[in-house]
């Protein structure tokens, strides 16, 4: 199988597992373009790529993880997001990507998600919404848009989306961004301002999902979803998130939305401690622990 | 190899078990815990968030039962060594935690202070009710080890005994305690750390490139590598190779879900621990463990009293299940007695060892309390006849 994203001969190749190819994604399908932007993106970043960990939950989007040539966790439905905190708490030195779907961080693991925006863990979090369900067969996302057909909705949705920037956002993410897979350039530039951003950092991919979401909703295959993206998107960096929710046929509203400091949770922990404890407090530096 | 003597606390001190399970952990080496408040467990995790920063670690509170079992085992892939403390409701959340642990062979201890159920139960009392639920709780086919601490001096030992078999055999270890010796407080003596053994992490020595993550030495347990040094370990959850790529055919899964249970059942004997007394020439065999076998130690005494032969075996690990012993034990005894804080759990498992060889008691309690000895010397005795 192939896709717009992955070719054999691509430059991203050397951070991809090609012994694992051919991949499992559909032709059309936004989750490998999102990985070329990714890949670009660590490389134009210079990233050490001996210290990127990367992290996943389950969906195909949760595959991710596991074609990335990089210390890579496929972890449980929804807990990509605690696994990675635990990750960077004890080892410091790693810059820690979770990489996962909708449903992943937003149903299941939406609680997780918005504490770890709260407390302001150092991770960078890659959201592929393809509005959908996808790896179990197309049922309703809590990001699913109104009057879209679902294998769980064949009636049509009537439940009420999530709007993910405005939601990441008020959980206190310092770094917020939504890119189409049409979008490759921006994304990529997107994704490698990320990783320059000290705390909980989050973009969300508006990804096509020909074979679950796209043709059961009479919307075409990937091609015609990009055209649908280009027509639709209109760039307003800093837009208010509460004006950037989704729907169905609606504009796309794209670009970067917060970029923010605040204290991430090591230094706030750290502060805390050390004003505290003063000489008796040890601070945890990477516990590679000998024993 | 010795503990750090940072994190041990030296000295003869008066503890309650969630304390000196606390001790416990601190002293086999751990740094990490992501905990979730649950009585009657919470004293644990309480005190290492107050021990651990002078120790040089990490305490987080997490939103749920949930997050704290996989934020521990993403603390291990990062290097260190991590627990995490619930009981009966958290217990039951962790438990798709407990299997990702056992499949991708994460090294870790769950420490369960059992409290009355099912669902809130009894918060603040005692039961041993999820004996089955911890060998049996998670989906599919697994081996685990689970150790039973009869006093608080115990809960520091057997929870660095935990941390040293979870890094041996890379295998998700549990410490099953109970609320009343979670609660109950009593001397507990800490040696020097040079005096207290710890297993390091199997770390590998083949450079990246070369090692296959998940490919098993001889005792059937593969080497770790170290995350950030260039190995591109892969971890899932899903069924894999030796790469720790997924492969998800019969095949495979036969292979892989076998290595994982024989690499605890090909090593029984080493990890088996027990305490027997008395067993020649009985009678009778009171089998017991955790605050169980105190009260069936009074029972015991009043039994010899009286001139009954009665032999103690009391179980240290209740999983693997020491099931040779019991066997041996069956073709010498008229019967055992087995009491315990639940409706029966392990005595099934001793009516299987015992083949019926043996005559097997069972001495109910639902929890919220002790057994009064008297019930356990009335099957006892009834038995003997
Ligand atoms: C605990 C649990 N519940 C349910 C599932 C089944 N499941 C697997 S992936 C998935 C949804 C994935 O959706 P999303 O995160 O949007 O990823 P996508 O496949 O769309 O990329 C579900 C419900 C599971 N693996 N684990
Ligand atoms: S089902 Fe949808 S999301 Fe999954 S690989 Fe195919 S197109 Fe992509
Ligand atoms: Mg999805």
């Amino acid at each position: 199988m192939t896709t717009i994203g992955i070719t054999p001969t691509n430059p991203v190749e050397p951070f991809l597992r090609t012994d694992r190819m051919p991949h499992i994604w559909c032709p059309g399908c936004g989750i490998g373009t999102s990985v070329n932007s990714f890949a670009r993106a660590l490389t134009e970043a210079n990233m050490d790529l001996k210290n990127v960990a990367i992290v996943s939950g389950i969906g195909c989007t949760g595959r991710v993880a596991g074609y990335m040539k990089l210390d890579s966790f496929h972890t449980t439905h929804g807990r990509a997001i605690p696994f990675a905190t635990g990750l960077k708490l004890a080892n410091p030195k790693l810059n820690v990507v979770v990489y996962s779907g909708d449903g992943d961080l937003f149903a299941i693991g939406g609680n997780h998600l918005i504490h770890a925006a709260r407390r302001n863990v150092d991770i960078k979090v890659v959201c592929v919404n393809n509005l959908i369900y996808a790896m179990t067969g197309g049922q309703t996302a809590p990001t699913t848009p109104g009057d879209v057909v679902t294998s769980t909705n064949p009636y049509g949705t009537y439940d009420p989306s999530f709007n993910l920037p405005y939601l990441v956002e008020a959980a206190g993410a310092v770094y917020v961004a939504r890119w189409t897979a049409f979008h490759v350039r921006q994304l990529a530039r997107a994704m490698e301002e990320m990783f320059t951003k000290k705390g909980f950092s989050f973009i969300e991919v508006l990804s096509p999902c020909p074979t679950l979401y796209q043709r059961r909703n009479k919307m075409g295959d990937g091609l015609d979803t990009m055209k649908f993206y280009k027509e639709k998107s209109r760039i307003k960096n800093g837009a208010p998130t509460n004006e950037v929710a989704l729907s169905k046929s609606g504009e796309i509203i794209v670009g970067k939305f917060v970029d923010r400091e605040r204290a991430d949770y090591r230094d706030l922990m750290h502060d805390q401690l050390e004003e505290v404890l003063g000489d008796q407090y040890v601070e945890a530096e990477a516990c590679e622990c000998s024993i | 190899m010795h503990a750090d003597p940072a994190g041990v606390l030296t000295g003869s001190h008066f503890l309650d078990g969630d304390h000196a399970c606390c001790e416990g952990a601190l002293a086999a080496g751990a740094r990490f815990s992501s905990g979730y408040p649950i009585t009657p467990s919470t004293e644990v995790v309480e005190r290492f968030a107050s021990r651990v920063p002078t120790v040089g670690g990490t305490f987080i509170q997490m939103e749920d039962e949930l997050a704290a079992s996989i934020t521990l085992q993403g603390a291990v892939w990062g290097g260190a060594k991590a627990f995490t403390v619930t009981s009966g409701p958290g217990f039951s959340l962790m438990m798709e935690h407990i299997g990702l642990a056992i499949m991708t062979e994460t090294p870790c201890v769950f420490v369960d202070v059992q409290r009355g159920g099912p669902s809130t139960g009894l918060p603040t009392l005692p039961a041993q009710g999820d004996m089955m639920q911890v060998r049996w709780g998670s989906h599919g086919d697994y081996e685990i080890i689970a150790l039973c601490p009869n006093s608080p001096q115990e809960c520091f030992d057997l929870t660095v005994t935990a941390f040293n078999y979870s890094e041996q055999y890379r295998v998700p270890v549990f410490v099953m305690m109970d609320e009343v010796v979670g609660h109950m407080t009593e001397k507990v003596v800490i040696p020097p750390a040079e005096q207290i053994e710890v297993t390091p992490r199997r770390y590998t020595t083949i450079p990246p490139g070369e090692f296959l993550a998940f490919e098993p030495k001889d005792d059937l347990v593969p080497d770790m590598p170290r995350t950030g040094e260039g190995y591109n370990v892969h971890v899932t959850g899903l069924t894999h190779d030796n790469r720790g790529y997924p492969d998800m055919t019969p095949a495979q899964q036969d292979k892989l879900v076998k290595r994982l249970c024989n690499k605890i059942r090909q090593n029984v004997d080493k990890i088996t621990l027990y305490e027997a007394d008395q067993i020649e020439g009985a009678d009778v065999a009171v089998v017991s463990y955790g605050i169980t076998s105190r009260v069936a130690q009074r029972a015991i005494d009043l039994a010899r009293d009286k001139g009954i032969k009665v032999g103690k075996f009391r179980l240290i690990t209740a999983w693997p299940f020491p099931e040779k012993q019991i066997a041996e034990i069956a073709a010498k005894v008229k019967a055992f007695v087995v009491p315990e804080l639940n409706l029966g759990q392990m005595v099934r498992e001793v009516e299987r060892a015992a083949a019926g060889k043996a005559v097997v008691r069972h001495v109910p309690h639902a929890g919220g309390s002790v057994h009064k000895p008297e019930d356990i010397l009335q099957a006892i005795m009834e038995v003997a006849r």
